[in-house]
């Protein structure tokens, strides 16, 4: 197996080349606005070490940050056309009724609500009105909305009638790009449906951005199918990956705690990613980022769907260090880094100059930062392992000792021992974690229902099967699928002993 | 002249986070209640609040609250013309004409049900409930406590679907049959509950308990604001002890009898380093172990906070490593006597252990 791994962040585009399992080229290329000149540049000098001189590369795995920044600058975003079924229910909270309203104005292209939805065990709650299915469609394609999302109460249950409406739709509007809520989430109509509306917002930027990466690969000669990474620290084919964007917003510090799981070969720990800015921290079980099961906000809308479960906080590189008393962070002086930084001949302090003091960094002039003595060098060290350990410790799920995965470039900035972890390790390549996460994605597929009138591990394996079929529908290879994640909870006042039960599968990329 | 305060939206703002802390852990959630008032008032509705003391011993009231699964509710959206449609079934069926609208219940989401109800309907809301609190059942209400009438109820749902409970012989009646039409409903419904004269409200309502609520949520959004202590805020506007600081350790959850009960473990620091807390909940938190020893329990209210924000931690939200901060509030004294005990005392969810007052 030969993969290229690329991961688009906000400073740096970094390209990994695996063969084998093993990292046999990492290459780093600023970002560019346009994202493919950047893509482009990266293959350009991985192209230049020769390592990919007549070698058949057997897929390209790209993570990018470009979704979740259109969301947050406002920027390439259409107009939606919204379709809710589920009247009379909910008629006094229309979509988009908790956006902001800088982004409601600029997406809200209508908003039509009909009868339709079903009840939470399965009933037909009305049944789905189809002829006033049918006028909302004429009446989109008379505005010329081509962006439509779809919601139905109770959908990750019973998806037909969103099925149902998307035909008509469909027929009605020929060449709409329909996104049905049930394809994206999970119990809790407002947040599946801001993620449904946030994701056909974004559809035709996603099927430009993903053609031009495919042209960015075609043109460097390589003849390799395309992957995207999901924020579940899995990919999808590209034409899939076009259809569901927000599936893509969070890869980038997923794909470095997948990255770091398969440097370290180390399946369940602890990751810091220290950047710049900000460190995350995520806990990595059987290999992949425990995911948040709660509402999760992208450029203030309430979202709810698979995102991983990381808490950030402000200690990079780059941060700014107070020194009386001792403070980190949050502000940072970024990219500026070198010219700002007191041992580059700048006049902040941040925490590289105090690492260069401490003689941890060989960079810049130690002279400069002569001032920080031993004692002040060591408490700035403590006040991070001090914000580290309470994070840490914070993401556990129980009790007991971890190990501790310490990647990325302010790296440095992690003690090699901190209460409650049982060792800190550190990995070659581990400022490309990103990009290796990226190269050695798998497949997955999810299921998130409530069943009744059975036993827990009757449940547990339905929704196993249902999980399976979804991975392999996505592109996965059945014989080597395995279950990541099980969690089940009861569900108070609902009859016939109900019980909520997700499951995740993942496997490898099935060949041909 | 009746003495009216046109309630902001800002102080709804409030109401909705200190009546999630007055909920101890259950309620649930009134995200849904907040966006209507928003909707709302961004159309123009206004809601005044009224005293229960400038209520005539002759006024109806109107006693509302939503009833089901939360988990229904986050995708049956609340509308707020529901519970207004559930006042006025009530109207039509015992004609009467309701002089204001409380809650049945301050704590978490039903605290807005009756706002919503007064936007439409152009009533006032009185400044009472009926458990100063949230709790799971029916009769765990002073009006229970008080042996008034618990009957006639009735329960609405969004399609239109409308029944009358016209009588039942008891409180717990009132539970078992209400709550077999709400499942038939699909696991949620709007209620207007049994009516209550302007004297029976002054006798036994809790009142001022929405004005409560507003100042809590205030103090915690103020303190929020300032970066200050939110949990001190609270106890400047409310006669509360703090009960423990720590984190959790273990959370064990099972739904039985349709409610979510189980227990949580917290690990102390600071002045509670070497101690244990333990807390057992059934929908809401009911009582409180320091090292084995019963040192909190119902109807004291015992509320989780977050240990940074202030904001209240549900029991089923609640998870490992949390930071939080268990607060004790004073309880109506009208669940502190013989009477009250036995409907929201310990041995009212099955913990034999005399009730003793944090605040005794």
């Amino acid at each position: 197996m030969r993969r290229i791994g690329i991961d688009v962040g906000g400073t740096n585009t970094d390209a990994v080349l695996i063969e084998d399992g093993k990292v046999t080229g990492a290459v780093k290329a600023p970002t560019t606005e346009d994202v493919t000149s950047g893509i482009l540049d990266a293959l350009k000098r991985l192209g230049a070490t020769g390592l990919l001189q007549g070698k058949k590369i057997d897929a390209v795995m790209i993570g990018t940050t470009h979704f979740i920044n259109a969301v947050v600058q406002r920027k390439h975003l259409s107009k939606v056309a919204a379709l809710r079924l589920g009247m009379p229910s909910g008629a006094s909270l229309p979509p988009f009724c908790d956006w902001p309203g800088d982004l409601a104005t600029l997406v809200r292209g209508g908003v039509w609500m009909v009868e339709g939805g079903h009840e939470y065990d399965g009933r037909p709650f009305m049944p789905l009105d189809r002829e006033a299915v049918t006028n909302a469609a004429r009446e989109m394609k008379a505005k010329g909305l081509k962006a439509v999302a779809i919601s139905s109460v109770f959908s990750p249950l019973d998806p037909s009638h969103e099925r149902e409406a998307a035909e008509i739709v469909a027929a009605e509007n020929p060449g709409a790009i329909i996104t049905c809520s049930s394809d994206l989430g999970r119990i809790g109509l407002l947040e599946r449906e801001n993620a449904g509306l946030l994701n056909a917002a974004l559809a035709d930027l996603a099927r430009d951005t993903i053609a031009a990466f495919d042209k960015a690969i075609r043109d460097s000669k390589i003849d390799a199918p395309l992957f995207i990474t999901q924020n579940d620290g899995t990919v999808a084919e590209a034409h899939q990956a076009m259809k569901l964007p927000v599936y893509s917003f969070a890869s980038g510090a997923t794909n470095s705690m997948r990255g770091a799981a398969y440097l370290s070969g180390l399946d369940d720990a602890m990751v810091a990613d220290v950047g710049g800015t900000t460190t995350d921290i995520g806990q990595l079980k059987n290999g992949f980022p425990r995911e948040a099961n709660s509402v999760v906000q992208v450029g203030g809308v309430r979202t709810l769907f698979r995102m991983p479960d990381l808490m950030s906080f402000g200690l990079g590189g780059g941060s700014h260090v107070a020194l009386d008393p001792v403070k980190i962070g949050p502000l940072s002086v970024g990219y500026r880094l070198l010219t700002d930084g007191i041992a580059f001949g700048g006049g902040q302090l941040t925490t590289t100059d105090v690492a260069v003091a401490a003689g941890i960094l060989p960079l810049g002039d130690k002279a400069k930062v002569a001032h920080l003595d031993k004692d002040t060098v060591a408490k700035v060290f403590d006040e991070a392992k001090r914000m580290v350990e309470v994070t840490v410790d914070m993401m556990k799920t129980e009790a007991g000792d971890v190990p501790l995965l310490a990647v990325g470039g302010g790296a440095f900035l992690i003690p090699d021992t901190l209460e409650g972890v049982s060792r800190v390790v550190r990995v070659e390549h581990g400022d490309c974690a990103n990009a290796v996460g990226a190269a050695i994605a798998q497949v997955s597929g999810e299921c998130d229902q409530i069943f009744r009138d059975m036993t827990r591990n009757d449940a547990l394996d339905a929704a196993a099967a249902v999980a399976s079929d979804r991975a392999v529908a996505a592109g996965a290879d059945r014989s080597t699928l395995k279950t990541i994640e099980t969690e089940d909870m009861p569900i108070a006042y609902l009859p016939g002993n109900s019980l909520r039960v997700r499951v995740r599968v993942v496997g490898d990329v099935a060949s041909g | 002249m009746t003495d009216l305060r046109e309630l902001s939206i800002d102080d709804i703002e409030s109401l909705s986070v200190g009546a999630w802390i007055l909920g101890t852990g259950g309620g649930g959630s009134s995200y849904l209640g907040l966006l209507n008032m928003r909707a709302l008032y961004a159309e123009g509705y206004r809601v005044s609040l009224m005293q229960p003391a400038d209520l005539a011993d002759d006024d109806w009231v109107a006693a509302v609250s939503n009833m089901g699964a939360p988990l229904v509710g986050q995708e049956r959206l609340t509308d707020s013309r529901t519970i207004a449609r559930a006042v006025d079934l009530m109207e039509r069926h015992t004609g009467y004409r309701f002089r204001g609208i409380m809650a049945l219940e301050i704590g978490g989401g039903n605290s807005i049900q009756p706002l919503m109800a007064a936007a439409h309907l152009g009533r006032p809301v009185i400044d009472a409930d009926m458990m100063g609190r949230a709790y799971p059942e029916a009769q765990m209400t002073s009006v229970a406590v008080g042996d008034l009438k618990p009957y006639p109820l009735s329960t609405v749902d969004c399609r239109g679907l409308e029944s009358v409970v016209e009588k039942v012989p008891t409180w717990k009646w009132m539970e078992r049959v209400s709550r077999k039409i709400c499942v038939e409903y699909g696991s949620i419904a709007s209620t207007c509950k049994a009516p209550r004269t302007g004297r029976e409200v002054k006798d036994w309502g809790i009142h001022g308990t929405t004005t409560k609520a507003i100042e809590i949520g205030h103090a915690v959004r103020e303190a929020q604001r300032r970066h200050e202590d939110p949990i001190a805020a609270i106890l400047s506007v409310e006669p509360g002890k703090v009960l423990y600081r720590g984190k959790v350790m273990d959370v064990e959850r099972r739904a039985t009898e349709g409610f979510l009960r189980g227990r949580t473990r917290f690990d102390g620091i600071d002045e509670w380093k070497s101690t244990s807390m333990e807390l057992a909940f059934q929908n809401e938190w009911i009582v409180a172990w320091q090292d084995g020893e019963p040192i909190a329990m119902s109807p004291d209210l015992i509320c989780v906070l977050d240990s940074v924000t202030g904001e209240a931690v549900g029991t089923e939200t609640i998870r490992y490593g949390q930071r939080v901060t268990v607060i004790a509030l004073p309880c109506p004294p009208v669940f502190m006597t013989p009477k009250g005990l036995q409907h929201v005392g310990p041995r009212a969810f099955n913990y034999d252990i005399e009730f003793k007052s944090v605040f005794a």
